[in-house]
């Protein structure tokens, strides 16, 4: 099994060295990868059918339990088989239709990457695994989608999609590391042995509604359904592919998935019920409004995957087997529909479906094709879609209690709208007399034709023979999403009774509603209106926002000058520290612990405090320098006085030589300019101030908490006996910390030669300005 | 004498903060020295301040008779003063260059053109 997800990514990353090949002679091997891949699966049906599952486990990372576990049993074969089986198709088919794009080679790059990403995603038995994956296809999907790169809608439709299944996938996360912190296991296998701790946790709330995030972004439900319709901005093989038969289908897969551990609450039945429900009747109303090919289809695939939702969230057997069967039967008839677009899009340059008419004399084998999946979808009795509409049907019927009512009266009317879509989508622009603009087409290279013709007909030989389907996928399908047995057989005829009548009623109200739906420009700029409040002008809005408010913020902090970003830094310390001064408390002096004062010290404080007002206010730079030395003087004798003669030998040393510097170095400079307003000086002073007080406050507060000398006592008593000195400072800097000295004394090279070369570097003139 | 001193390292600190909102580059080298001394002051006063008393042991003995002045905060503020002096030097210097390249001594003139219409 491992090998089908590496062989994918093993041919995207061959495209890199061997693109330039594979967009011409060799392009014929591209379709040989999924072709390989689908007769292998095809090979494991009759091993599964049997009820087997296999396993396939390689360590990664045992020690955080995130392990390379793959599972393979009838939910993961049915996508596998999708993923697969339509990949070839696609593959096919987008070989054509991208014939001669410049970037012939890194669509396929991006279809083989999304193709092992969607296998590993439906085979991982690791539910961290299982993340890595499903991230990869949103990456992968984000490509394809802005794979036009010179279109801004189609940059646009990618960003919000890679936003919203990203955003949706980080949720997912959330969700899926809570679930295996509460059972203690990452292995989805084994999740279903601790159904009971899960179900019972305080945390099953907030675990079901990250993994609903998750799933519901990706599944394009209400209300974040609105990236699907975006993502048509992708070439049609990657809409068929990815946007409507598989990825799209991750969502509902991880809810299948994690079905047997999760459901049976009230919360899970109600929640899916709802957004399900309100979000397939929303979109099959919608697509009855549009008049381009691929937004029908986008709208009719959102409603289909609201179904998928809305019947898991029933969760009943019926419901289960309903899905299973669903799941399929949309996938063949909905990227049938897509090719087809794809083809008339293709030949005509156009999807508007009040242009398009009359096509089936100029693209039979399409009509075809189209007008088998418009009535698979449409669920005309003895195609596919007949069975899964019954089965649906049979699922809201058996609803036990005072829902089913309600709840079929949604799918009826879903899928009216579903019919009427379908014939817009498959039948209107084949039927009906031909234009004379399309008179010259003529039918495109047959392996663009053949898959959607394929794809089609099975939705009628599946609907013919279902119990074949039935027994040998479906069955095993339908038991791994409800962990038990199903007791499901598929047969044509179920008899004469409610579903038939029902499904009766859908077609019939179907057809009538196609026949007097007639869509045009107009109604398209009706729905559009409804646009302003959607969820997607409230998301794009919130997204603008952040990005103005970034910008402001940035401009505000970021504003490129230098007193702006001391005076933040400032007030904010300031206000940090007020709050902590205001909590601890009063101010406390012991007035005898203090020295006493004498005249030369009063003297010298009135000295630096004067020097430090000339500092200030002088507009002279020398007189400034100066009073800055006599400062540094001051402190100097301060030292003297308070027992630290080193202190004051480095002070005096120290200050003479800046001041020595200053006077030769900046000499020259012009006397200070005065640039600020009066305003502006006291607004500085007062934060002056305001810091000098808080940090006089400190030092206060620090006055009064006890001293602890242990370190220098050791250093006192020790200064001789270990050190053989007798002057304490220097010992402790040039014995005990000897090392940290060193390193000061290497900063102080650094220095030193910074000085000397800036002093020798010559000027260039061209350095001048 | 600590509330002195007390007062004393405010006003430096208030001196420092004040010059460095300035624009002019010079005072805010010397704004950056002022904060310099006053967290040296701040240093000092954390250990206790002691009159007459230096750490050197006296001569005819080997430890201590007397109480003596706390050592670590001079070794620190040792330390720091060497370090300040790097710093004030290598500045000053630069300052020299900046002003020989952009030919003023204000921080507004090292803004690029491009920035200063934000």
């Amino acid at each position: 099994m491992l090998f089908t997800i590496l062989l994918g990514l093993i041919s995207s990353i061959l495209l890199i060295p061997f693109g330039k090949r594979f967009k011409s002679s060799w392009s014929i091997l591209l379709p040989f990868v999924p072709t390989v891949l689908f007769i292998y699966y095809l090979g494991y049906i009759p091993k599964v059918a049997s009820g087997l599952t296999y396993f396939q486990e390689i360590n990664w990372v045992p020690s955080l339990g995130v392990n390379f576990n793959l599972k393979l049993d009838g939910l993961s074969l049915l996508f596998c088989l999708l993923i697969t089986g339509i990949g070839t198709g696609i593959f096919f088919y987008a070989r054509t239709y991208l014939k001669g794009h410049p970037y012939f080679d890194r669509f396929f790059g991006y279809l083989y990457l999304f193709m092992s990403a969607m296998l590993g995603l439906v085979l991982s038995d690791n539910i961290l695994l299982l993340f890595i994956f499903w991230e990869l296809t949103s990456i992968s999907s984000f490509f394809l989608i802005g794979f036009n790169n010179d279109q801004e809608a189609s940059r646009k439709s990618a960003m919000t999609a890679l936003t919203i299944t990203g955003m949706g996938g980080f949720f997912l996360l959330a969700g899926l590391i809570l679930i295996g912190n509460v059972a203690g296991t990452f292995k989805i296998s084994e999740l279903i042995e601790y159904r009971d701790v899960i179900l019972n946790h305080p945390q099953y709330p907030l675990i079901l509604g990250l993994i609903f995030l998750g799933a519901f972004t990706k599944s394009a439900q209400f209300p974040f359904h609105f990236w699907l319709p975006g993502a048509m901005k992708a070439p049609t093989p990657v809409s068929a592919y990815l946007h409507s038969a598989t990825m799209v289908k991750a969502g509902i897969y991880l809810l299948a998935r994690f079905f047997p551990v999760l459901s049976g609450t009230d919360l899970w039945t109600y929640t899916l019920m709802g957004i399900g429900g309100f979000t397939m009747l929303y979109s099959a109303i919608h697509s009855l409004f549009r008049i381009d090919l691929k937004s029908i289809l986008a709208f009719t695939t959102i409603s289909a995957l609201g179904m998928l939702v809305f019947l898991l969230g029933i969760g009943t057997k019926q419901a289960v087997i309903a899905a299973s069967v669903f799941i399929l039967v949309h996938a063949l008839y909905k990227a049938t529909l897509f090719l087809v677009t794809g083809i008339v899009d293709h030949e005509t340059g156009t999807r508007d479906i009040t242009r398009l008419s009359g096509l089936k004399k100029v693209l039979g084998p399409v009509a075809l094709a189209a007008g088998l999946a418009a009535l698979s979808s449409a669920g005309l009795p003895s195609t596919f879609g007949f069975i899964g509409k019954d089965l649906i049907y049979e699922a809201t019927l058996h609803v036990e209690s005072h829902w089913i009512l309600i709840l079929t009266v949604i799918a009826v009317a879903t899928n009216i709208c579903l019919v009427a879509a379908g014939f817009m989508a498959g039948f209107k622009p084949f039927i009906g007399s031909l234009p004379q603009e399309f008179e010259k087409l003529h039918l495109p290279y047959k392996s663009m034709w053949i898959p959607p013709l394929i794809l089609g007909g099975l939705g009628l030989i599946f609907g013919l023979f279902p119990g074949f389907i039935g027994n040998y996928l479906s069955y095993q399908t339908a038991n791994s999403i409800y962990a038990g047995d199903t007791e499901m057989h598929l047969a044509i005829w179920h008899g004469f009774n409610t579903v038939l009548i029902l499904s009766l009623v859908t077609l019939a109200a179907g057809t009538f509603l196609y026949f007097i739906n007639k869509p045009s420009a107009e109604k398209v700029g009706f729905i559009e209106k409804f646009e302003k409040i959607s969820p997607q002008q409230i998301f794009t809005g919130y997204a603008n926002d952040i990005v103005k408010f970034s910008e402001r913020f940035t401009n505000f902090f970021h504003n490129g000058y230098l007193r702006s970003y001391h005076m933040k830094i400032i007030l904010f310390a300031e206000g940090l520290l007020i709050y902590k001064l205001w909590q601890s408390g009063p101010i406390k002096i012991v007035f005898d612990n203090l020295t006493p004062l004498t005249i030369y010290e009063v003297a010298v404080v009135i000295i630096l405090l004067g020097a430090l007002l000339i500092v200030v206010s002088t507009p002279s730079r020398l007189t400034s320098v100066v009073a800055m030395s006599v400062i540094g003087y001051c402190i100097c004798l301060m030292y003297v006085f308070y027992s630290a003669p080193d202190l004051a030998m480095t002070q005096f040393t120290i200050d003479t030589l800046s001041t020595v510097l200053f006077v030769l170095v900046l000499y020259k400079l012009p006397s200070f300019l005065n640039l600020a307003s009066a305003r502006e000086r006291y607004r500085d002073s007062i934060v002056a101030l305001g810091f000098g007080a808080i940090l006089s406050i400190i030092a206060l507060k620090v006055l009064y908490e006890p001293i602890k000398t242990e370190t220098s006592d050791f250093y006192g008593e020790n200064a001789y006996i270990l050190a053989k000195g007798k002057n304490v400072v220097n010992l402790i800097l040039a014995d005990f910390r000897g090392i940290d000295t060193m390193f000061e004394t290497v900063v102080l090279g650094i220095a030193a030669l910074g000085v000397y070369s800036l002093l020798k570097l010559r000027l260039k003139s061209s350095e001048k300005e | 004498m600590e509330l002195l001193l007390v007062l004393v390292l405010g006003l430096l600190y208030a001196a420092g903060v004040y010059l460095i909102l300035r624009r002019s580059m010079v005072k805010l080298l010397l704004g950056i020295m002022l904060l310099g001394n006053g967290t040296n002051i701040l240093i000092f006063l954390l250990g206790s301040i002691t009159k007459g008393k230096p750490p050197v042991i006296d001569s005819n003995h080997n430890v201590f008779q007397d109480i003596y002045a706390d050592p670590i905060p001079q070794a620190l503020i040792l330390t720091a003063i060497v370090i300040s002096f790097a710093l004030t030097a290598f500045a000053i210097v630069l300052l020299k260059r900046v002003y020989a390249l952009v030919d003023s001594d204000d921080l507004d003139d090292l803004n690029t053109p491009e920035e200063e219409d934000i």
